[in-house]
Parts: structure tokens; C-alpha cells; sequence
């Protein structure tokens, strides 16, 4: 009951104040429309982008880890670049020791002519890996099948190509069966997996032939090559900094490495990239919320100079009501919540201009922002922030409103 | 620094009963706009006492104050003070608004309204009103919260004579009913319809009598009462050819300027207007 008095004393006053004054509360909420508006575009259309970016991440899996050979800046002249290239035994190691991965294939990359019938085509990437690669890559097996232990571990001389391989090579639409020369060998192809283009930002861009062996075979091939890096897949997204203290542990180990030396290695994981990312697509945002602080805070001023016209055009207004008995908290409240309304009403408007900005960015044809929209915590917060515009902007003015003497108040010309 | 303290009011001791109709006349400076904000409780005394209905409202925080205004007082004021883009009727609620008795408030504005014959004129605005019914609906609006006092600042003091009248007539009828009214004025003739006359000259109380006993009443109502003869005189020469005009109404202005010499040198705290020269001057103006 006392609440809705209180209502009826000071929202419906202020709705209507505001009413009754159509186009001076426009103007005057301009500030914080654009606001409003443009955080509102500036943090959908960047959630969009993360939202893109974070998709070609996710291609690759956020519980990817990438192992690999480095020599460190320190050790130039002391190891060769061979020597810190990983070996076979150290990727078992691995697998064994470290519990937070839950696999690990070593993948070995050669580049070697492929010919089927009269067709041949230069540097083709061969890929030496482990059966298990197929847990982690997840690509769909068109026809045939997968790796199995047997071809690794009796060096069989099979491989899976890739579908775009099939045209390149002229081969039937049905390859299986069919046989290739990989540097002169016969092989068997047991299977054809789909082709991925990888985007530009990871190196991939065009789409090419690719041709999968059994690691054991691919040592075969050339015995003296090594090891590209490892790819493993952990068990838990979050369990990326243990794994990462696992394998350096392993292979710090195996390494003889003196705790002063730097690591023959580098252990990346996707999460990694994953969170930096994140964290520096929250810093955009939050330079983004600075900047309409900024603008709040200019609108602001805006509203309270407003008041402030206000409450000296109502002088007599605010006497009349102090004399027949409002009390200075209520022409206070009064006040406040003019100015608050006047900021939330700004608010809606802005929301309403940012959603239509970012719809707008949404149907750009070819726009990377096709997923571009309004985050729920970014409504709160630009209204929430409205609000305590109007609060912050409002209390000097209702202040002075409160503490007029309603006797010079009355007098006021 | 040099701030002179000027003593607005000094030593004034009121009583005024339930039902009373007091007057308060005084010059301007003479303390009776003071008087009259801390008998309305829009200030306080810087010492001294103000009870009102047993409470004490000079011990009072601005709060409090402000619901014993709500409660116990109307007020009237001479520029009517309507809100100009609210109905009559909602510029009556206004008190109510800021009572207990918010949700009855537009059933007992529009009985206020009644009560001043304004029964016809609610939805209407201020400026769709006449001088006379603006007043008519501030005294609505003094009325709507029941308050003890009716307080009123120079109710007629921007109302033509006639119009004065009327809402001098709601007075009284306000009055039989049981209100209390205390009004500030410097109109003999609306004094003359208070019970009681209280005149204030520098701060200090300088008589309070009935209304009746007041000897600068006396010799006002006196005064009143030849120049309501000038004007019977006037308005039988009217009647007469337009030459012989001229002559009549010198002689009567002649008249009302030597009484008001007259009254103006008995009260050092002069009495500005001689309210009964108004009506003698609309029929003199050639």
C-alpha cells in the first residue's frame, strides 16, 4: 500500500512530467540513446567475430594438444635441429606417463610424387601416423575403412586418401581396391576420408590431395626422417595446464635436461589459444564498455542539466507541493526518478537502434558477423548502467529540489 | 561581517481558539508574512513556542513539519498557485496525494469542489478558469484534507471586487460551518468579515481585538460608510445631464483622497489601500 503510494507519487509523476515535455526529454536522452546504441552494436558485432573465430578453433577441437621439436634460443649453437626433433619412443612415453591425455599419435609428414595410371602429381603430403589418429581427427570415412593396429604394427603397405585425392588422381569413384605409387611403392588404398579445407588462419587456405600411411610404413619409407610433432587429445578441456606439466615432466626427463636449461620442446594446446583468445576479445569489450562510459557519463551531464532547468522552472511547483505537505524525501524521490526514467526510456531506445544496427550487420552478405547478436548480460548491463546514470546525474539536482525552502520556493518568479 | 539580524517577529503571543476567524493586518516588513509561514508551519521560530492542536511543532524536523501541513493546515494563496497543466479536480487531489487518504482522493476532491460550487468546472484547467474560480479551487484544495486551519494569504489580493466578495462569502459560509480561518490581509473590508483583528507593526503584536472594538476599524467602517453615501450621491447624479458630470465627481474624489489622509495619519503602519474607494472609482471613471 505504501509502496503504491509511493508509486503514484513518484513514477506516474515522473512518466508524465517526461510526457508532457516530448521533445526536450528526446533530446535531452540523446546521449544516452547513441550510448546505449553503440555499446550494444559495438559488443554484439564482436561477440559475432569471437563467435566466428572460436568456430575454426573448434574445427580443430578445444582438447587438441600440438607437441613438437624447438631449439631454444640459448642452445643454437649446441644441438642440432635434428636432435630436438621428437622420437617415437618419447610420444609412448607419453601416452604412458601422462594421465591427463587421453591420446597421442606422432604424425609424420613427407612429401612424395603419387602416380596412378598416367597421372602423377609432385610433392603430394604423405601422413605417417597411428590408427588412433582417427579418434582424434574424427574425419568421416567415405568409403572403405579406417587404420587398423594391424596395418601399423605389420607395416602394411596401405593408404587412405583423401576425396579430393580422387579427382586429382583420376581414380574410380569407388578407389577402394585400387592401387597408387607413392615414391615408386605400391599402395594399397584401403579407404577415402572427407577433405577439410582448414581456413586461411591456420595455414590452410587451398585444398589439396593428401594421402594417410601407417607410421610404421612411413618410417619404412624413409628411414631417416622425422617426426613432425605429436597431436594429442586430453580427457578434460580444463586439464590443459596438467598435461602440459605431465608431458614437459616426461620429456624433460627423457631429455636429461638440467633444470637450468631451457625445454627442447614446445607443448601447445588449443584451450590455450582458446582462452587468450577469449581474454582478449573480453579486453576489446571492456575497452568498448570504457568508451561508453564515457559517453553515459556525457549524457549524463546531459540529464542533469536538464534537471537542473527542471527544477528551476518547478521552483514554485515543488514550494506548492512542500506546503501542502509532500516531504523533501518524496520531491526527492520524485526527482530521481525522473531522471532515471528519462535514462531507461534513452536506454530502450538505444536497444532498440542497437538491435537494428546489429540485424543490419547480421544480413551484410558475406559478413563474418552472420552470427553477430545482442548478448543478454549486455542489455542488463547498458540498462543497468543507464539507471545508475540517471541516479548519479539525478541526485544533485533532486537534492536541490528536496532542500528548496518551500517559502522561497512560492516566492520564486 | 556586517550582517544586520533583523527580528522579523518579536514577542508575539497568539491564541487562537477552535472556530476563530482571525485577521492579521499589518503593513509590508510588518512580520505578517513571517507570521503567517510559522502559523503554517512552513517555518519555524527561532525561539519561542508554536503548538498546534498540542503539538509542538517549533521542536520539529522538516519531515514532520511537512505532514502537519499535509494534515492540519490549507493553504490559500493570493496568486492561487494552481498546477496549470492539471484539472481542477486534480489540482484539489494534490494534498491527498501526499496523505494517507491518497486512494479515496479524487471522491473527496470532487465533495471539496462541491463545497465551493465548483460541482461543474472539474475537468476544467486553471487557465480555463475565471480569477474568481481558480481562487475557488485553491480553497477546494485547502479543504480537501479537513485540515484545523484554513490559512490564507491575501486570498482577494489578485481578484476584482466583486469576485473578492464571493470568496469572502465562502469564508464565512467555511466559517458557520466550523472551520477555523486565520487571513492575512491588508483590506479593511476583508477584515471586517473576521471575527478578530490581529495587527502586526515591526515584529510585535500592536492590538487584537474583535473585530467589532478595533478602533481603526471603527473609523474605517465610518469612512466606508460616507463614501458609500458619495456614491449614492454618484450614481443619483448619474442620472442627471453629462455637463453637470465634471463637478460631482471632483467632488468625490476630492472626498475618498481626504479620507484616506485621514486614515493613513491614525496607523503609523499605514494601511495602503482604502478598500472603499475601489467601487467608488469604477462608477466615478468617466
Amino acid at each position: 500500500m505504501i509502496l503504491l503510494r509511493l508509486a503514484f507519487q513518484t513514477v506516474f509523476l515522473a512518466l508524465s512530467q517526461i510526457f508532457s515535455n516530448k521533445i526536450r526529454s528526446m533530446l535531452t536522452t540523446l546521449g544516452v540513446i547513441i550510448g546505449v546504441a553503440s555499446v550494444i552494436s559495438v559488443i554484439a558485432a564482436l561477440d559475432g567475430l569471437q563467435n566466428n573465430i572460436l568456430g575454426e578453433f573448434e574445427k580443430f577441437g578445444a582438447k587438441r594438444v600440438f607437441i613438437d621439436g624447438r631449439r631454444p634460443e640459448s642452445m643454437r649453437n649446441k644441438i642440432t635441429w635434428r636432435e630436438v626433433q621428437l622420437k617415437e619412443i618419447e610420444v609412448t612415453e607419453i601416452l604412458k606417463h601422462s594421465e591427463s591425455l587421453d591420446l597421442i599419435v606422432p604424425m609424420w609428414y613427407g612429401g612424395y610424387s603419387i602416380a596412378h595410371g598416367k597421372r602423377t602429381i609432385d610433392s603430394v603430403s604423405v601422413i605417417g601416423m597411428w590408427p588412433s589418429w582417427h579418434k582424434i581427427e574424427n574425419r568421416q570415412i567415405l568409403q572403405g575403412r579406417q587404420f587398423s593396429a594391424i596395418d601399423e604394427d605389420e607395416k602394411r603397405q596401405v593408404c587412405l586418401i583423401n576425396e579430393h585425392a580422387i579427382q586429382e588422381l583420376d581414380l574410380d569413384r569407388n578407389p577402394v581396391g585400387s592401387y597408387i605409387l607413392v615414391s615408386g611403392r605400391r599402395f594399397l588404398i584401403v579407404g577415402v576420408v572427407e577433405t577439410i579445407q582448414m581456413s586461411a588462419m591456420f595455414g590452410g587456405g587451398d585444398t589439396s590431395t593428401e594421402v594417410f600411411i601407417p607410421f610404421s610404413t612411413a618410417r619404412k619409407l624413409n628411414p631417416n626422417g622425422w617426426l613432425n610433432y605429436a597431436q594429442g587429445e586430453l580427457k578434460d578441456p580444463n586439464a590443459a595446464e596438467d598435461a602440459i606439466a605431465e608431458i614437459r615432466f616426461v620429456l624433460r626427463k627423457m631429455r636429461g635436461l638440467e633444470p637450468d636449461e631451457e625445454d627442447t620442446f614446445q607443448i601447445q594446446v588449443m584451450q590455450r589459444f582458446i582462452d587468450q583468445f577469449n581474454s582478449m576479445a573480453g579486453a576489446i569489450k571492456a575497452g568498448a564498455g570504457g568508451i561508453v562510459a564515457i559517453s553515459l557519463l556525457v549524457g549524463g551531464i546531459g540529464i542533469m542539466n536538464i534537471m537542473l532547468v527542471s527544477v528551476s522552472e518547478r521552483t514554485r511547483e515543488i514550494g506548492l507541493r512542500k506546503a501542502v505537505g509532500a516531504r523533501p524525501m518524496i520531491i526527492l524521490t520524485q526527482f530521481l526518478v525522473e531522471a532515471v526514467v528519462l535514462c531507461l526510456v534513452g536506454a530502450g531506445i538505444g536497444l532498440l537502434i542497437g538491435e537494428g544496427f546489429v540485424l543490419g550487420l547480421r544480413l551484410m552478405p558475406d559478413s563474418p558477423l552472420s552470427k553477430a547478436s545482442v548478448p543478454f548480460w549486455a542489455i542488463v548491463l547498458s540498462v543497468g548502467f543507464s539507471a545508475a546514470t540517471g541516479i548519479i546525474f539525478g541526485m544533485f539536482p533532486a537534492i536541490k529540489a528536496a532542500r528548496l525552502n518551500p517559502i522561497d520556493a512560492l516566492r520564486h518568479e | 561581517m556586517g550582517v544586520e539580524r533583523v527580528r522579523a517577529l518579536d514577542g508575539v503571543d497568539l491564541d487562537i481558539q477552535r472556530n476563530e476567524f482571525v485577521a492579521i493586518m499589518g503593513a509590508s516588513g510588518s512580520g505578517k508574512s513571517t507570521l503567517m509561514n510559522i502559523l503554517g508551519c512552513l517555518d519555524r521560530p527561532s525561539s519561542g513556542i508554536y503548538t498546534l492542536n498540542g503539538k509542538p511543532t517549533h521542536k520539529m524536523r522538516a519531515g514532520a513539519l511537512a505532514r502537519v501541513r499535509n494534515q492540519e493546515i490549507g493553504f490559500i494563496f493570493q496568486s492561487f498557485e494552481l498546477l496549470p497543466r492539471q484539472s481542477a479536480l486534480k489540482n484539489v487531489m494534490l494534498p491527498l496525494l501526499y496523505s494517507k487518504g491518497m486512494f479515496k482522493a479524487r471522491k473527496r476532491a470532487k465533495n471539496a469542489l462541491k463545497r465551493v460550487g465548483l460541482e461543474t468546472r472539474m475537468s476544467h484547467r486553471p487557465n480555463q478558469l475565471s480569477g474568481g474560480q481558480r481562487q475557488r479551487v485553491a480553497v477546494a484544495r485547502a479543504l480537501v484534507s479537513e485540515p484545523s486551519i484554513l490559512l490564507a494569504d491575501e486570498p482577494t489580493g489578485n481578484l476584482d471586487s466583486t469576485t473578492s466578495s464571493e470568496i469572502i462569502a465562502l469564508f464565512k459560509q467555511l466559517h458557520d460551518e466550523g472551520q477555523t480561518i486565520i487571513i492575512v490581509t491588508h483590506e479593511e473590508e476583508v477584515a471586517s468579515h473576521a471575527q478578530r483583528i490581529v495587527r502586526l507593526s515591526d515584529g510585535k503584536v500592536i492590538s487584537d481585538n474583535p473585530t467589532a472594538e478595533d478602533p481603526l476599524h471603527r473609523k474605517f467602517v465610518t469612512a466606508m460608510a460616507s463614501t458609500i453615501q458619495t456614491q449614492v450621491q454618484d450614481i443619483d447624479q448619474n442620472h442627471i445631464p453629462k455637463q453637470l458630470d465634471d463637478t460631482s465627481t471632483n467632488n468625490s474624489t476630492k472626498r475618498a483622497h481626504e479620507l484616506s489622509q485621514e486614515t493613513e495619519a491614525l496607523d503609523a503602519s499605514s494601511i495602503h489601500t482604502m478598500p472603499g474607494t475601489k467601487p467608488a472609482r469604477g462608477v466615478i471613471q468617466p
